[in-house]
C-alpha cells in the first residue's frame, strides 16, 4: 500500500508534448508507472511516446480512465490547468512548476472548495511510490520500498533524508513533496492523515522549513490523531530573519517562524526531532528501534 | 519586489485612495519649489528608501518654511539612512517626497496580507496606528482585527463596516472607511501584491471636516507575477537592491549574502538551508545562501563560483549537489570550468549525489585538479569548517 498514487494509478501528463513532460513521462514509465496519455491543447488526435494526445483533460479522462495528472504547464497557465484537471474529475493532480503567481493559487484554493481532489505542489519534486508510480522529477533510484512515509516542503532535502535512510537500510512507502510555496495545494496535515490511514506506513518523517504555521499545526494534529511515530526536522536554523531563503514560503516573519521555535514546539508535543539535517536518517532509525518497529 | 513610498501613494491615488498632495524631488531646489507649489505653511520632507524605520533615523522632517524644506532635503539627499531594516552601511537617499503636513487627529493601521493559514487575502486593522503592528500584536493582541476575504466574492461592504466599527471609525468616517478599504483591496489584488501596509491611516482635518488619509504605505509585490504587471515592473529601483543579488538572479541563481566565511553552492532551497545549518552546527559560519536551481549548466555553476568569490571573506567553498533534474556530470564540468577560468585559489569541498553521480565523481577525479570530496552532508560540512579553522 501507499498514499495517493500506486500501481493502479492511471496517469496523464498535461503539457504532454513539451520537453520536460516528455522526459519525465518516459522516466516514470521506466519504473512501472501506468502512463495512459496526455493533453496538449491543439494537438488532440495525435500520438506522443506511443500514447494518445487529447485537447482537453475531460476527453483524456473519458477515453483513458485517468485519475492522476502530472501538470507540466508553464507557471502563468498552471493554476488554470489544475482547475481543468479538477473539473475533469482527476483525483490527484501534481504540479511541479516553480513560479505560479500567488493570487492564482488563492483562486485555485477557492475553486477547489467542495470538490474532491488532492493537489500536490506547486514547486515540488512530486510524489513517488517506489516500484509502482512516480509523478515528478526526483531521482527514482534513491527511493527504495519500505515502511516509512516521508513528506517535505523541500525537494532536495527530501532526497537528502531519503538517501540517509537508505544508507541505513530504511525504505519508504510513499514520498510526498508538498512544495515550497506559501499557498500550496496540500498541507502537512492532509498527508499525515493519509499516512496514518495507510496500513503499510509504520513511521512518518516530516521535513519542514522556516516560515508559516504549517509544521506546528501538523505536529499538534499528529499529537491528537496519530498512533504512528512522527520524526520531524525543520531547515533554516542558520537563516536570518526577514530574508526569503529561495522558496517563496521560506521567510521568517515572526519568532514562531524560526526553525528552532518549530522544532521546540514539535518536541514539546511529544514527537521525535532531528536537530541536525545530517542526522535525519539516524533519528528515524533510533525512533524505530525505540518503538520496536522492524526495518522493512 | 518593493517600491518607494511615493510610488505606493501614486498607485493608491490611482485607485481613488486619499493621500496628501505631494511630489517627489531629486535636489533641494526642486524640493522647495515643490513645497511652494503645494502651498500651505507646514510640509513633511521624507527620504525615499525602501527600508522602514525612517522616522527614528531622521528620514522624516516636519518643517514650517521653504528654507527649512530646502535644508531638510539637503541633509537627506546624498546621505545614507541607517535604520533597523537597512544594512549597517545604510541606504543612499536619492530622492525625497514633499507633502503638505496633515492635521492628524488619530492614527490607525490597515494591512492586507495573504494569510498562510486561510490561504486567502486577509485584512488586518488596528486602532493603534503609527507603530509596528508586530509590537501591537505582542502587547495588545485584542487590538488586532482580522477579516478574511473570499476571493470569489471579494471584500464586502459589511466586512469593512465591521472592521471600521472595531477600530473606532464612526459617523461620516464609516462610509469613507468602506471606500478606502475596498480600494486598497482592489489595488492589492489587481497588482499582484503580496502585502499592502498602510501605517498610519490617519483621521485628519477639523471636527466638522474629518477625513481619512493615507500617510505612509508599503507594498510588496509577487515576483512571479511581474510578467503581467508592467506598471509595477517599471517602478523597480535596482539601486535599492543588493547588486550581487540582482546579478545572481540575472543568471537564474538565488543568492543571499551572509556574514561568515564558508561560501556555499547548493541546489534547491531546502538543501541550501540545510547546508547552512550543517555548517553552523559544526561551529562554522556560512558566507552566503546560493541555490543554483534545477538544470544547472556548466556556465551557471561558473557564474555561481564567481559570485560567491566576489565576497572577500570567503575562505573555502562548499558545493553540495543532490541532483534530481540536475546532473552531477554537468556540475562537475562546471566546477572544472570555473576552476580554470576563475583561477580559484580557495579550497573546494564537493559533495555530489543523485543523478549521474558516478560520472560526476569520475570527471572530478580525472581532471587533475584538487577537489576535496565528501561522501555526505555531514562530512562535507565538517571538512569545510576544519579548513576555515585551520
Amino acid at each position: 500500500m501507499s498514499v495517493f498514487v500506486n500501481k493502479h494509478s492511471k496517469v496523464i501528463f498535461q503539457g504532454f508534448t513539451g520537453e520536460h513532460a516528455t522526459f519525465h513521462a518516459q522516466d516514470a514509465m521506466s519504473i512501472g508507472t501506468q502512463v495512459v496519455g496526455g493533453v496538449t491543447p491543439g494537438k488532440g488526435g495525435t500520438t506522443h511516446l506511443g500514447l494518445p494526445v487529447f485537447d482537453t483533460v475531460a476527453e483524456a479522462v473519458a477515453a483513458t480512465g485517468a485519475d492522476v495528472s502530472a501538470v507540466f504547464v508553464p507557471p502563468p497557465f498552471n493554476a488554470d490547468a489544475l482547475m481543468e484537471a479538477i473539473d475533469a474529475g482527476i483525483k490527484v493532480a501534481i504540479t511541479i512548476a516553480d513560479g505560479i503567481p500567488i493570487h492564482d493559487m488563492v483562486q485555485l484554493q477557492r475553486y477547489r472548495v467542495g470538490k474532491d481532489a488532492i493537489i500536490i505542489g506547486p514547486n515540488t519534486p512530486g510524489i513517488i511510490t517506489p516500484g509502482e508510480c512516480k509523478v515528478g522529477i526526483m531521482p527514482s533510484h534513491i527511493y527504495r520500498k519500505g515502511n516509512i512515509g516521508i513528506v517535505s516542503r523541500s525537494g532536495t532535502l527530501n532526497y537528502e533524508a531519503t538517501e540517509q535512510m537508505a544508507a541505513l537500510g530504511l525504505g519508504i512507502t510513499t514520498s510526498v513533496g508538498i512544495g515550497g510555496d506559501p499557498v500550496n495545494g496540500t498541507d502537512f496535515v492532509t498527508v499525515l492523515q493519509a499516512f496514518e490511514e495507510d496500513p503499510d506506513t509504520e513511521v512518518v518523517v516530516m521535513i519542514g522549513e522556516i516560515g508559516g504555521p504549517q509544521e506546528v499545526a501538523a505536529a499538534r494534529w499528529a499529537k491528537d490523531n496519530m498512533t504512528k511515530p512522527l520524526i520531524g526536522f525543520v531547515a533554516g536554523i542558520a537563516a536570518p530573519a526577514g530574508r526569503r531563503m529561495g522558496h517563496a514560503g521560506a521567510i521568517i516573519s515572526s519568532e514562531a517562524d524560526t526553525a528552532s521555535a518549530k522544532m521546540d514546539a514539535m518536541e514539546a508535543l511529544g514527537h521525535y526531532v532531528a536537530r541536525n539535517p545530517a542526522h535525519i536518517g539516524r533519528a528515524v532509525l533510533e525512533a524505530m528501534q525505540e518503538r520496536g518497529i522492524a526495518i522493512r | 519586489m518593493n517600491i518607494h513610498e511615493y510610488q505606493a501613494k501614486e498607485l493608491l491615488q490611482s485607485f481613488g485612495v486619499p493621500v496628501p498632495s505631494g511630489s517627489v524631488a531629486y535636489n533641494s531646489t526642486q524640493a522647495s519649489q515643490v513645497a511652494e507649489e503645494l502651498g500651505g505653511n507646514r510640509w513633511v520632507v521624507k527620504a525615499q528608501v525602501h527600508a522602514g524605520g525612517r522616522g527614528k533615523a531622521g528620514g522624516v522632517k516636519v518643517v514650517g518654511t521653504l528654507d527649512e524644506v530646502k535644508r531638510a532635503a539637503d541633509a537627506m539627499l546624498g546621505s545614507r539612512l541607517i535604520t533597523h531594516q537597512t544594512s549597517p552601511e545604510g541606504s543612499l537617499v536619492q530622492r525625497v517626497w514633499i507633502e503638505q503636513a496633515s492635521a492628524i487627529q488619530k492614527e490607525l493601521y490597515l494591512g492586507f496580507v495573504i494569510d498562510r493559514a486561510s490561504q486567502r487575502i486577509t485584512l488586518i486593522a488596528s486602532s493603534e496606528g503609527g507603530m509596528d503592528i508586530e509590537d501591537v500584536a505582542k502587547t495588545h493582541p485584542e487590538k488586532i482585527i482580522t477579516e478574511i476575504v473570499d476571493p470569489a466574492i471579494g471584500l464586502r461592504d459589511f466586512q469593512c463596516r465591521k472592521v471600521a466599527t472595531a477600530i473606532g471609525l464612526k459617523g461620516k468616517l464609516m462610509p469613507q472607511a468602506v471606500r478606502v478599504m475596498k480600494a486598497i483591496y482592489r489595488c492589492m489584488r489587481d497588482n499582484d501584491a503580496l502585502q499592502a501596509e498602510i501605517n498610519p491611516l490617519a483621521v485628519v482635518g477639523g471636527d466638522d471636516d474629518l477625513r481619512l488619509m493615507v500617510l505612509d504605505a508599503k507594498f510588496n509585490f509577487d515576483d512571479n507575477a511581474l510578467y503581467r504587471q508592467k506598471t509595477i515592473t517599471e517602478m523597480r529601483d535596482l539601486q535599492e537592491e543588493d547588486p550581487k543579488e540582482v546579478e545572481a538572479s540575472g543568471h537564474g541563481l538565488n543568492y543571499i549574502a551572509l556574514d561568515g566565511n564558508i561560501g556555499c553552492i547548493v541546489n534547491g532551497a531546502g538543501l541550501a538551508m540545510a547546508s547552512l545549518d550543517a555548517i553552523t552546527l559544526h561551529g562554522g559560519k556560512p558566507a552566503n545562501f546560493l541555490d543554483v536551481g534545477g538544470g544547472a549548466s556548466p556556465e551557471k555553476v561558473t557564474n555561481a563560483c564567481r559570485i560567491v568569490l566576489e565576497d572577500p571573506n570567503v575562505k573555502c567553498i562548499l558545493v553540495n549537489i543532490f541532483a534530481g533534474i540536475n546532473r552531477c556530470d554537468w556540475i562537475a564540468k562546471g566546477l572544472i570550468q570555473a576552476c580554470e577560468s576563475l583561477k580559484i585559489k580557495v579550497p573546494l569541498i564537493v559533495r555530489l549525489a543523485g543523478t549521474n553521480v558516478e560520472e560526476g565523481r569520475k570527471i572530478l577525479k580525472e581532471s587533475g585538479l584538487t577537489f576535496i570530496t565528501a561522501e555526505n552532508l555531514d562530512s562535507a560540512a565538517e571538512k569545510a569548517v576544519a579548513i576555515v579553522k585551520g
